[in-house]
């Protein structure tokens, strides 16, 4: 029985997945199911793409520079399409400014550059448990 | 082969001196590996071959097979070009930073476009929200790029364009634009990168399906050897596939595989190989592992000379030479503690000239958090500088030959990046490869063994899992405005209301029937549709329509 099912996405035009990849991989060794999208996908493709898969979260990476637009954009169609019980979290080059902007919008969890692995772990069961928002930027 | 005196010498010395010292204090780890994760032995001892067969293996700077440079007297005769990536917002404001950096002593542009030109979308575009300006600069028309070169003299400094699938039609602006200053086009230096293999195994930058790619492609390299001789055409990319995790030996070999491909594609247009190889560079990533990376750019320089010479031909020493360009590798760099990368980047930039470089760009030490700002990009420059004119590195050729590691290491990695293209050849060459998925597939894994091995902390990064500091102080960072993308739209629109719409009309067309047409070159319509002001949008449209789109495929 897997312990969850996530998608990892990535919104907008960027190719950089290394991070999602291994994030996806890290994920799937930790026992969860994960859908891993592909590279630039829109906001409209990853809500479809979350609510067809039933997942409980979607992680978004995203290295560009365009988080804090692409990012809120996922978050309004999931509203809009009354799927906000999915919940978001995030990756990428992500100045540590826009982190606090991301989470009042909604972002559950901003991970940057040298985030161990096993605090993204942490905080993925910690979000499935549906527990408060945390930050994990430091 | 190793002196059988020195053999049992050694043998001894390990059996007696080091057996004692580990008993009384072990060595560090069990194992110690490079950073592609390469055992290294202990020590390494003299091999007679580096004599015997030194011709052959080594030979001299300039000749056969360039083991020790491409150039008769390297760094002694002329510097490498001190070449900084750079681009952001709009034309007028990268024309800026440009122009601050050849004030600084930068010898080469080098042009950083943002995500929408680089996927050949118009600014206006639905798909390009949020990204406009962000990681480059953003050009719809001529006109931005004659803006982005406004004084700066084409006839005079040579210009680096990270350009891929619409590498033709950039090409084509800065040809345009070079006109406008009265500078013909077989006056013009400089490289587009051109390398779209490489968007499908690690970068991401791909539009058309991998045969009109590797058209367009094939025609550049045959209106280049005619118009702009000059020009280098392709720069065939390792470092995006390092930077997505591969192993130093994965890096050279998935790059000369892809290089092979280029070859044989141009080969069966027609084009004889000695005429359009010389035209052909490379570009590599140089990590912090030092002596690795020295191996890395030694071995890939004799493999592919030897590529060429037996596998393709070549008879032209240009052609068998691989010229390359070095950035410092992106994903070494790190968030927390940033004053390191400058170190970072010191030791790369080093491994680079040891290796022989032909330009290089060193990275800025806050670009693990946003692109880097006019402070740490002059940092970044001053450090080639000082390797350049302190150092004393530049003053004999190949200052790392000989070091018995070191040449064992070219040796391995020369090796295994053969049997890799082997492997490769045998699935039928690099596209059916990539359309496989072994060459992402075996990036992955290599990155994620390496990214385990931070985890669990078998492998140290200062700052990140050691030597950690609390509460990182706050810098400076540059930051590009969301306005952008209004400002851009706006230029766009007047240059559509100024335009002869006839004119462009008719040039799309005439696009669209040449791309129908597998005879024809795509570059003279490419250019005719430029200079009439066509977007890059409407002519990338053109080819969209006509080729279809890459879709990639996910297991």
């Amino acid at each position: 029985m897997p312990k969850g099912r996530i998608l990892i996405a990535k919104p907008g035009l960027d190719g950089h997945d290394r991070g999602a990849k291994y994030v996806a991989h890290l994920l799937r060794d930790a026992g969860y199911e994960v859908i891993y999208t592909g590279i630039r996908k829109t906001p409209e493709q990853i809500v479809s793409a979350a609510i067809q898969e039933d997942v409980q979260l979607i992680g978004l990476s995203l290295l560009s520079g365009a988080h804090n637009v692409l990012f809120r954009r996922v978050l309004a169609l999931l509203s809009e399409n009354h799927a906000d019980d999915i919940l978001v979290f995030g990756g990428g080059t992500i100045p540590s400014k826009d982190i606090a902007q991301l989470e009042a919008m909604g972002v559950k969890a901003v991970f940057t550059p040298g985030t161990s692995a096993d605090s993204i772990l942490d905080t993925v069961s910690r979000l499935l448990e549906k527990q408060p928002s945390v930050n994990l930027h430091e | 082969m190793i002196p059988e005196h020195l053999r049992k010498a050694a043998q001894a010395w390990t059996d007696g001196a080091v057996r004692r010292a580990t008993s009384k204090s072990p060595e560090r780890s069990e194992r110690f590996e490079t950073a592609s994760g390469r055992l290294v032995d202990r020590l390494y001892l003299p091999d007679e071959d580096q004599i015997i067969k030194y011709p052959d293996k080594l030979g001299f700077p300039g000749e056969y097979p360039f083991t020790r440079g491409v150039q008769t007297t390297m760094y002694r005769g002329r510097l490498w070009t001190m070449r900084q990536y750079a681009g952001f917002s709009t034309a007028e404001e990268s024309n800026e930073r440009y122009r601050y950096l050849l004030q600084q002593g930068s010898t080469g542009v080098s042009v950083a476009f943002d995500l929408p030109t680089q996927i050949g979308l118009d600014s206006d575009d639905d798909r390009c929200i949020g990204e406009v300006g962000k990681v480059g600069v953003a050009i719809d028309t001529l006109d931005d790029m004659e803006r982005l070169f406004e004084g700066i003299p084409l006839d005079r400094v040579s210009t680096s364009m990270t350009i891929n699938a619409p590498a033709a039609v950039l090409l084509a602006m800065y040809i345009a634009a070079a006109e406008k200053q009265g500078v013909s086009k077989d006056r013009l230096a400089g490289t587009i990168q051109n390398d779209v293999l490489k968007e499908y195994i690690a970068r991401g930058t791909y539009i058309f399906p991998p045969p009109p790619s590797l058209r367009i492609v094939s025609d550049i390299f045959a209106y280049c050897m005619q118009e702009v001789p000059r020009w280098n055409t392709i720069s065939i990319s390792g470092y995006h596939i390092r930077e997505a995790g591969a192993t130093a030996v994965q890096e050279v070999a998935f790059t000369l595989a892809d290089a092979i491909c280029y070859i044989e594609t141009a080969l069966s247009a027609g084009l004889p190989i000695d005429q359009f190889a010389p035209r052909l560079t490379f570009f590599f990533a140089a990590h912090t592992d030092l002596l690795e990376e020295v191996a890395k750019f030694r071995a890939a320089r004799r493999l592919y000379a030897n590529l060429m010479r037996e596998r393709f031909g070549a008879q032209d020493a240009r052609s068998m030479m691989l010229r390359f360009h070095t950035q410092t590798g992106g994903v070494t760099l790190t968030a927390q503690q940033p004053d390191n990368n400058i170190v970072r980047v010191t030791i790369q930039a080093l491994a680079a000239v040891f290796g022989g470089t032909q330009s290089l760009h060193t990275n800025s030490k806050d670009e693990a958090l946003a692109l880097p700002t006019e402070d740490a990009v002059t940092v970044a420059l001053r450090t080639q500088q000082i390797i350049a004119y302190e150092s004393g590195v530049t003053n004999t050729i190949d200052p790392l030959a000989g070091s018995f590691f070191v040449e064992k290491l070219t040796d391995q990695i020369e090796e295994e990046a053969r049997a890799y293209i082997q492997e490769i050849d045998k699935m039928g060459g690099v596209v059916p490869a990539i359309e496989r998925g072994y060459i992402q597939h075996e990036i992955e894994e290599a990155a994620y063994v390496y990214g385990r091995s931070i985890d669990d902390k078998r492998r140290v990064i200062v700052g990140v899992n050691e030597f950690t500091a609390e509460g990182e102080p706050d810098i400076d960072l540059f930051e590009v405005s969301e306005e952008v993308r209004a400002r851009q739209i706006e230029k766009l629109n007047r240059v559509r209301e100024r335009r002869n719409q006839a004119a462009v009309d008719e040039a799309l067309r005439c696009l669209q029937e040449a791309a129908g047409d597998a005879k024809a070159n795509l570059m003279p319509p490419i250019l005719a549709a430029v200079h009439a002001y066509a977007s890059i949008g409407e002519i990338c449209g053109v080819l969209r329509r006509a080729f279809g789109e890459y879709e990639e495929r996910y297991s």
